[in-house]
């Protein structure tokens, strides 16, 4: 992390009418790891990609990749990216292999590295079969995988990826998880927009939450979710058990206040975590005289961290931010 | 696993090396490569430029026709092909439209926009596809024409000179063609404008029928319609029944003077205006 940034941003501001899409936006994005963007739709999330991918000219504030500026240095930022967006950016009619051969060459390669280099790629990415067949037969799993491959012919160091599994079934999710890890383990610098925490949780370094055009909040996930609070251990206790008793019991390892539940006979103990907690709770309700049924860690999800910053609920939609 | 990272030489695999000419015609050449490949996976996109203006030829020739009396005499079977010519090419354009815009509407554009390729490449690609589509059509157009009793009177470079200048006329109509496709947001409305727009363009001319017989209010604008100077220098060059030649208006008199200033001009205004939209496109 001691390298320059792959992406700055200070201040962005662009406004589409009288909606501010980008209403100051600071970001820093390390070289080499892939970095989250989360918000709900409308947050800013593809408009701040589409600035630093050249395709949006800000009305305020500037923006680097690699050290270039996104507007004067425009053609530069353009050798050194790649853009897969929510909508299938390939043409229907051709077939895979000619849309990667015609995008690596439009990114400069020539035609026979080009050619070379689309093959390794629909191979790796498991299209091989298809390569002859137009795009407009293919399933949306096959799509994004050959969207994406489209982005990587010109080897690009800074992907940007907007929300690549949004409309993907399971399968299909899990798949391009797999090959944004691997990317990532090739060295490449990831940006990735989601409105999905789960998948922030499971794929980023570090994220930005943003909301209403501004970052609201900053780190890595653990970090995230240190910062609302950490971890619960939810106590079930057996049945016509004491539960003054057991609040007592259970109140010096308590970080905050214990929450029953309607019954009272869950416990919701905020606590922070560490080796044998859940043993010395046992014990401890044991000494009171309370009967334990079970035992669960909770930790906080990235869902929790974005309802406490934002007191609202990341929603789930089809629309582009 | 590293397909992605390392089987890439900077020297020899990439083209940043060459003269910024030469990486213009690379992306133009990819680009129409592209726009070619399409039409021979669906031949049917070409339905419009090549059914219709068989359709039209037979309808004017054998429907209406019996009842349109050339001013100075004449067949009008020879008459027609001239007109027909200019119809065939300018049609195409709202199919420029059209493929522009959809390519808009599905992201492809935007990948390009964000590719370190030349910017004008993507529309002078469309427009050089589409000049080939237009030759397929002006050949259907001679050969059906041929087939009906149209015939030439003149020589082979009076011949080429007609099939030129309607090309150029063409040319220049896909250039309106690409800055309605950068002007308008969806297919469907680049498909209705284009109806609106081309359909009284080709009617209100000589394309089909004599400007003399129309009321004497249209008649300026039938005169001054690019269309009909076509029509007019076609018959000319062709040796066909040309009654324009009588008309006094200045377009009707140098008609294919007339089709060079009007294409030119067409191409000086509608292929800058639709290169600055797309490098503004979206921004």
């Amino acid at each position: 992390m001691g390298e320059n940034p792959a992406i700055v941003a200070e201040g962005l501001i662009k406004n589409f009418g009288k909606t501010k899409a980008l209403a100051g936006l600071d970001l820093v994005v390390p070289a080499g790891t892939v970095y989250g963007l989360l918000g709900p739709n409308g947050a800013g999330k593809t408009t701040a990609v589409r600035v630093f991918a050249t395709l949006l000219r800000p009305d305020g504030g500037r923006a680097q990749v690699l050290g270039d500026d996104v507007v004067a240095d425009a053609a530069a930022v353009r050798r050194s990216i790649g853009l897969t967006g929510q909508y299938t950016a390939l043409d229907e009619y051709l077939t895979g292999r000619a849309n990667l051969i015609m995008i690596g060459q439009l990114s400069r390669l020539t035609a026979s590295a080009a050619r070379r280099r689309a093959d390794g790629l629909l191979e790796r990415f498991d299209l091989t079969q298809a390569a002859t067949r137009a795009v407009k037969t293919y399933s949306g799993g096959m799509r994004r995988r050959l969207d994406l491959a489209a982005s990587l012919i010109g080897h690009p160091a800074v992907l940007f990826l907007d929300e690549p599994t949004t409309g993907l079934d399971p399968n299909a999710r899990a798949m391009m998880w797999e090959i944004v890890r691997g990317l990532a383990a090739d060295g490449t610098t990831l940006l990735l927009t989601t409105q999905y925490l789960e998948e922030a949780d499971q794929l980023a370094g570090r994220v930005a939450v943003i909301d209403q055009g501004t970052v609201i909040a900053e780190g890595t996930p653990l970090e995230l979710k240190s910062s609302v609070g950490g971890e619960h251990i939810e106590v079930a206790l057996a049945a016509g058990a004491d539960v003054e008793a057991a609040m007592t019991a259970l109140k010096p390892y308590a970080t905050g206040t214990i929450q029953p539940n309607e019954d009272g006979l869950r416990l919701l103990v905020p606590v922070v975590s560490s080796d044998g907690l859940t043993t010395q709770m046992v014990r401890a309700l044991d000494a009171g005289g309370v009967g334990v049924n079970d035992m669960t860690v909770r930790r906080a999800s990235l869902d929790d961290v974005f309802f406490a910053l934002t007191g609202h609920i990341a929603e789930e939609g089809s629309a582009a931010a | 696993m590293s397909v992605i990272a390392a089987d890439l030489a900077p020297g020899q695999d990439s083209t940043y090396g060459h003269s910024p000419f030469r990486l213009f015609a690379s992306d133009v050449l990819v680009l129409t490569k592209r726009s070619i490949a399409r039409i021979r996976r669906e031949p049917e996109t070409l339905a419009d430029v090549t059914f219709m203006p068989v359709i039209f030829i037979l309808m004017f020739a054998y429907v209406f026709g019996g009842a349109i009396r050339l001013p100075a005499g004449g067949s009008y079977h020879e008459y027609l092909i001239g007109g027909m010519l200019g119809m065939g090419l300018a049609q195409t354009a709202p199919g420029v439209a059209v493929a522009l815009v959809t390519d808009m509407s599905t992201g492809l554009m935007d990948r390009f926009r964000s590719l370190p390729m030349s910017r004008w490449a993507v529309l002078v690609a469309r427009s050089i596809a589409e000049l080939l589509t237009q030759l397929i059509s002006t050949a259907i157009i001679v050969c059906v024409g041929l087939a009906i009793g149209w015939r030439v009177h003149t020589n082979a470079a009076d011949v080429i000179a007609a099939l030129g200048l309607a090309l150029l006329f063409g040319y220049a109509f896909t250039w309106a063609g690409v800055w309605l496709g950068m002007l308008l947001r969806s297919p469907e409305a680049a498909q209705q404008l284009g109806f609106i727009v081309f359909l009284p363009l080709t009617f209100i001319s000589s394309a089909f029928v004599p400007t003399q017989g129309m009321p004497g209010w249209l008649q300026p604008v039938a005169n001054w319609n690019p269309m009909s100077a076509l029509a007019a220098a076609c018959r000319h060059l062709f040796g066909n029944p040309n009654p324009a030649a009588a008309v006094h208006a200045w377009p009707m008199q140098h008609p294919e003077l007339a089709v060079i200033c009007w294409s030119v001009g067409m191409l000086l205004v509608f292929a800058p205006l639709a290169v600055q939209m797309y490098r503004r496109k979206a921004l």
